[in-house]
């Protein structure tokens, strides 16, 4: 029996691997613990472990062992009209590695049009290739029908995704209408899946956008100024209003201001199973520099939400975070490149969208939060990690520090300082929205899939390792409630005689419902004209449209119609 | 101080007709002891000799007019009255700032004076009010009377609406004119004019409806604000396919009003998740009215209200919402306000005084007496909640939406409750029930009733002072309300023709005991003297003070600049032209100048030339080699300690 630590042993077996001397911290405790690990799979935990003999031991010295970060919305290698962001998946995936980041979700998006699965083919195709960690996918619907709904029921059942997010944004592009929305989310609430918007209202973005460029305003600043935070902040309060109506768990990603978490945060207090996401960005800067002189500074900074112009929103955000109204963390990692982004050098519209975070978001989140001590460690896990397994239905296996999860750990150093700066980051990046910002904590150790992958602040990381990590639907921590209501939201009929008095006439064109419409939709449903009633009114129907004449003015009491005499019965000149 | 003045033997006047300027006197008016220089500050003063009857006293500034008044000499000032000039004495007046004891003379319609110790002509009829409270006419902001729906009409008309709405104390009415599609608002506009000209018994003016969105329509519009005093436009945001508005659609109409002076109306639930609700019900075989509620739950009014607060902020636009049927669009409403937003909630009679259990009826026709829309709230805590919103000043004016239909008209959905049509009763019950449920509970004072009554409604709608208050110039539209009479409400004693009334059998303290509509006593002892078609239509000007002064303050602040910067000359990459983010097209559809901008390719062709020839995608990429660096796997790992 060989004890671990012997580091005498030349050759080191990477599948096996021992941290000693840290203190665990999971998201609902911390303690000290060494974990012993094979195979990418944590075989034990506790104290004087018996492990087999040539096994790398990383001495953790007191400090925490974290759960690996889970960044659950990336766009790494996105196509974008004829090229694709900088950072493709590993690239990307290397940047979270070197942030203490272990998974990624990555969002596909297909053309409208296309094909959900083929897009998700060849994302995950893309992703296998040159993925350094672990991966799952979100797929955005970016059209709605029959064929796409099979598509969906297939991405649920067969291809491991759960998780699907619609644009309200975007117009006649992306953009979904109520209607749609409506469906795809009871169509997801049947299938356990859980309903990811992108909230602006993409109408009104438009109509914005054409008044700015009127007002000659073509700059970065163009963009904050014709999306409004208030403009994200209805699109969260539509979108939740159609998810408690479909029952379906509603997950708003990139909150970037602090009306819309104030939607959810309030939402929430009514009882609504709806996770906001503020991402890197909204937590860690805001959207001032949009105003800056240097074009391609603030064209960097361009993003959908955009960052609020207001500088309090971090702070707040951050603090939604620490208490519990706000769940997890993304990055949106997006970037392009300054001539990218000068696609829009004259037209603010054009710019790409999107910023950097993926792998400052975990040492952003502890300066901001931690160190400030707004929130603990344990709930540091949760909102970077733990609640991100858990809604995505990975848990324990991702999120956790336990034994049978995977091997995806981070030993934190919570006093190092790092000056985030766009020289010495990861990505490709010229720009980085963080540039200058110093922040306390960092990874010291991050060991992905049993491997250690950051070192001595070097990375090793093997492009393409990564696995593709299926999500089941039904995930217990959405879908436990929305089961519970579903038993209860039993709508039921008033049992009641059949109504037998006069009925008046009425010409078939419906004001109160939508016959059309439903008639449209629903082909069980007959289209509503009551055959009994509506003999000679369809006769002239071209005139009904018009002003109708008062002609059929129901009959009125008689008694009721007399005319007073003017003057009459007024002699009295006082009431006493 | 000159005036001549000349009174016949039996105490009645002359017609002589002067003016001159007083000074300021000291003396002061008595019945007894009138002299011939009257006093006060400024005020002119119709003189009479001291044996004369009262003198009539008229606050314009220091002038004193005599006006010749014809009255004949065979009637005695017992038996006859001249149904144009009225005297309330010894009233409590209230208006929404104060209330006090004073007489109110009127003439012509007119209040001409208001004080103690009035003089006024002989022969004036008088009421005496015996320390009672006098109050503006209740106006009420929302009915619908005579509305068209589908062939049908609503089963009160202008004649019968008015009637009931004077009977509950309410001397003006705003309708809403209701154009079908293709119909264009003028034409609907003048419909309703005619309507209501030929029948209504009180003053009224019209809102007008937007039910389809085009060019020509911001035209009439435009003349229905200068031409014809209308300043309030209704959207609908429901009704999918008939009234609904997209939310472009309701941009565009917001920035007419805003431009106009207008105020934008918003009936506020979300048509598209109503008719995907309503079609889910159907199916699941509910037809009766409580699928009314069932597919229009109040989260929808609340999203709604919400959009279109959010528009309104967008376009700095004045909003208010109609029909506030719900805790939570009241609390949407709220909160806007709270954070400034320039929004008025109008909860109705059916909202603050009863709730949607009735729905659940078993009597068919009662359970669809109560369908309108939104719907009334199944929380039974509603009334009570929107009542201390309205008492707070949250919710700011009330409304009836009075529009009944008889029973054999909503049988015409009796197999399907989307085809019922909408609206309660509410014009004649408004004031007691307001009165009941907040005066009488504590909730609001007297003041505050009379605010959002009639004051508020006067106010928004550019109708004050004219409207809304008792001073001398307003119309004489008067109430003498008794707070301790209790009535309990029944469709058997209700002004309506329509045979359910939603407050059946609700006993409610305060009503009117006489009400005064232009000048002329229309109910009194119980009984309505109301003369068919004697109602005038109010013009409203736009930009009402109440509302706009704040718009204009803000659309001078919120002008936007753009950043000066040198031209980026960088490199820009080479992009399909499929525009990402850009909606071109829709753009191009409604805003025509736009089309320039959204028309030309974002290609840049100094950059382009080369990236076609099939090179990389990423050549244009820059990229840091240092970066680049594949750490060799396993490599620099012998490091077994951290410490």
């Amino acid at each position: 029996m060989s004890y671990q630590g012997k580091k005498n042993i030349p050759k080191i077996t990477s599948e096996r691997l021992l941290i000693k001397g840290g203190r665990i911290v999971n998201d609902d405790q911390s303690f000290h613990a060494d974990i012993y690990m094979e195979d990418g799979v944590i075989k034990q935990i506790g104290d004087n472990l018996i492990v087999p003999g040539g096994v790398k031991t990383v001495e953790a010295n007191g400090k925490m062992v974290i759960p690996g970060g889970i960044d659950i919305h990336t766009h790494f290698q996105m196509p974008y009209r004829g090229t694709t962001t900088v950072d493709d998946f590993n690239q990307g995936s290397k940047a979270a590695l070197a942030g203490g980041t272990t998974m990624i979700v990555d969002h596909v998006i297909p053309e409208p049009g296309s094909s959900l699965i083929e897009a998700y083919d060849q994302w995950k195709q893309w992703a296998d290739e040159k993925s350094c960690c672990d991966y799952a996918l979100h797929v955005d619907i970016t059209h709605w029908d029959d064929s796409v709904k099979q598509e969906v029921e297939t991405l649920i059942k067969d291809k491991g995704v759960n998780s699907f997010q619609v644009y309200m944004a975007y117009k006649d592009y992306y953009q979904m209408s109520n209607k749609e929305l409506y469906e795809i989310c009871s169509f997801l609430a049947e299938h356990g899946g859980i309903a990811q918007v992108h909230a602006e209202n993409g109408d009104l973005i438009a109509e914005e956008q054409a008044r700015m460029l009127q007002m000659g305003i073509t700059g970065p600043e163009g963009h904050v100024l014709s999306r409004p935070e208030e403009l994200e902040a209805e699109a969260v309060f539509r979108a939740i209003t159609i998810a408690s109506q479909t029952n379906c768990p509603l997950y708003v990603t990139k909150v970037m201001s602090k009306s819309a978490a104030d939607v959810i945060s309030q939402a929430r207090k009514k009882g609504n199973v709806v996770f906001g996401e503020p991402i890197t960005a909204s937590l860690g800067t805001d959207g001032t520099h949009y105003w800056s002189k240097n074009w391609a500074k603030a064209a960097s900074f361009v993003t959908a939400p955009p960052l609020s112009p207001d500088p309090t929103t971090p702070d707040y955000l951050n603090t939604l975070l620490a208490s519990g109204d706000l769940n997890v963390t993304g990055s949106a990692h997006c970037t392009f490149s300054v001539a990218q982004k000068a696609i829009g050098k004259d037209d603010f519209t054009q710019i790409p969208e999107g910023v950097n975070g993926t792998e400052e978001r975990m040492a952003l989140i502890w300066d901001k939060a931690v160190t400030t001590g707004k929130m603990d460690e344990n709930m540091f896990v949760a909102v970077t990690s733990t609640n991100a397994a858990k809604i995505l239905n990975l848990y324990p296996r991702k999120g956790r520090v336990a034994v049978g999860s995977d091997a995806d750990l981070v030993i934190w150093d919570s006093d190092s300082v790092r000056t985030v700066s766009a020289k010495t980051h990861n990505s490709e990046a010229e720009y980085n929205v963080f540039e200058g910002m110093e922040l306390r904590g960092a990874p010291l150790v991050v060991v992905c899939q049993g491997k250690i992958v950051l070192e001595d602040g070097t990375m090793h990381v093997i492009s393409g390792s990564g696995r593709f990590i299926p999500c089941t639907p039904f995930p217990d921590f959405a879908y436990k409630r929305i089961k519970a209501r579903k038993q209860l939201a039993v709508l039921r009929a008033v049992p009641r005689g059949l109504y037998d008095g006069p009925v008046s006439e009425f010409s078939p064109m419906s004001r109160g419902g939508t016959p059309s419409a439903s008639a449209r939709t629903s082909p069980t449903k007959p289209p509503v004209r009551n055959l009994h009633h509506s003999g000679f009114s369809l006769a002239g129907n071209p005139a009904l449209r018009g002003p109708t004449t008062p002609d059929d003015i129901p009959i009125r009491p008689a008694g009721r119609r007399v005319m007073v005499p003017p003057g009459g019965r007024s002699n009295i000149t006082s009431l006493s | 101080m000159h005036c001549i003045n000349s009174m016949n033997g039996s105490g009645i006047f002359n017609p002589v007709h002067l003016i001159c300027h007083l000074q300021r006197g000291k003396k002061a008016i008595s019945p007894n002891n009138v002299s011939w220089v009257t006093e006060v500050r400024n005020r002119d003063v119709l003189l009479s000799p001291p044996s004369g009857p009262p003198l009539a006293c008229s606050s314009q500034r220091a002038l004193v007019r005599i006006r010749p008044r014809f009255v004949s000499s065979t009637l005695s000032p017992q038996t006859s009255w001249i149904s144009d000039r009225l005297l309330v004495k010894g009233a409590k007046i209230v208006n929404d700032d104060q209330s006090f004891m004073a007489d109110i003379y009127m003439e012509d319609g007119v209040i001409k004076q208001l004080g103690e110790n009035l003089i006024v002509p002989g022969g004036v009829k008088i009421i005496e009010a015996h320390g009672k409270m006098v109050m503006p006419g209740g106006i009420d902001v929302h009915t619908r009377f005579q509305m068209p729906d589908r062939g049908m009409v609503s089963a009160d008309d202008f004649y019968q609406g008015t009637r009931a709405a004077l009977a509950g104390g309410t001397t003006m009415i705003v309708d809403h004119v209701v154009p079908e599609r293709g119909v264009g608002l003028m034409a609907a506009f003048n419909q309703w004019r005619e309507w209501a000209d030929s029948k209504s018994c009180c003053d009224y003016s019209l809102h007008v409806d937007i039910t389809e969105w085009h060019k020509g329509i911001q035209e009439e519009m435009e003349s229905l604000v200068k031409d014809h005093g209308v300043n309030s436009f209704l959207v609908y945001l429901a009704y999918k396919d008939v009234f609904q508005l997209s939310d472009s659609e309701m941009y565009e109409v917001f920035s007419v009003i805003r431009d106009l002076g207008a105020i934008a109306q918003v009936h506020a639930e979300n048509g598209d998740i109503i008719a995907e609700e309503q079609r889910r019900i159907l199916d699941l075989g509910i037809t009766g009215p409580e699928g009314h509620a069932l597919s229009r739950p109040e989260e929808v009014e609340a999203e709604a209200v919400n959009r279109a607060v959010t528009v309104a902020n967008q376009t700095n636009c004045p909003l208010y919402i109609t029909k506030v049927m719900s805790k939570s669009s009241a609390d949407v409403i709220a909160s806007a306000r709270k954070k400034g937003a320039v929004v008025y909630g109008e909860p109705i009679s059916a909202s603050l005084g009863t709730d949607g259990t009735h729905y659940w009826s078993k009597n068919w026709a009662t359970a669809a007496a109560y369908i309108t829309s939104p719907p009334l709230s199944t929380d039974p805590t509603t009334p009570d909640y929107l009542n201390s919103l309205l008492a707070c000043g949250d919710l700011q004016v009330t409304g009836s939406a009075h529009c009944t239909f008889s029973t054999s008209q909503r049988a015409v959905g009796k197999d399907d409750f989307t085809l019922i049509p909408e609206g309660t009763n509410g014009t004649e019950e408004r004031l007691s029930l307001i009165w009941d449920k907040c005066v009488v509970s504590g909730k609001m004072d007297e003041n505050q009733f009379v605010s959002v009554t009639s004051t508020n409604a006067a106010k928004i709608f550019n109708m004050y002072p004219r409207k809304g208050r008792i001073a001398v110039g307003s119309d004489a539209d008067l109430v003498l309300w008794d707070p301790d009479v209790s009535k309990i409400i029944s469709a058997k004693t209700h002004n309506l023709s329509v045979e359910h009334n939603i407050f059946e059998g609700m006993e409610v303290r305060g009503g009117p005991l006489v009400v005064i509509s232009q000048g002329k006593v229309v109910l009194e002892e119980g009984v309505l003297h109301t003369t068919e078609g004697c109602g005038r239509y109010v013009t409203r000007k736009a930009f009402p003070d109440h509302v706009y002064k704040r718009i204009k303050a803000r659309s001078r602040l919120t002008e936007l600049r753009g950043v000066p910067r040198g031209q980026y000359d960088g490199p820009v990459c080479d992009v399909a032209p499929s525009p990402k983010v850009m909606s071109a097209t829709s753009t191009a559809k409604t805003s025509p100048t736009r089309q320039q901008n959204a028309a030309q390719p974002m290609r840049n062709l100094h950059q382009s030339g080369f990236s076609l020839s099939g090179a990389q995608v990423d050549d244009n990429i820059p990229r840091r080699s240092t970066q680049r660096i594949v750490a060799p796997p396993g490599g620099r790992a012998n490091i077994t300690s951290l410490g």
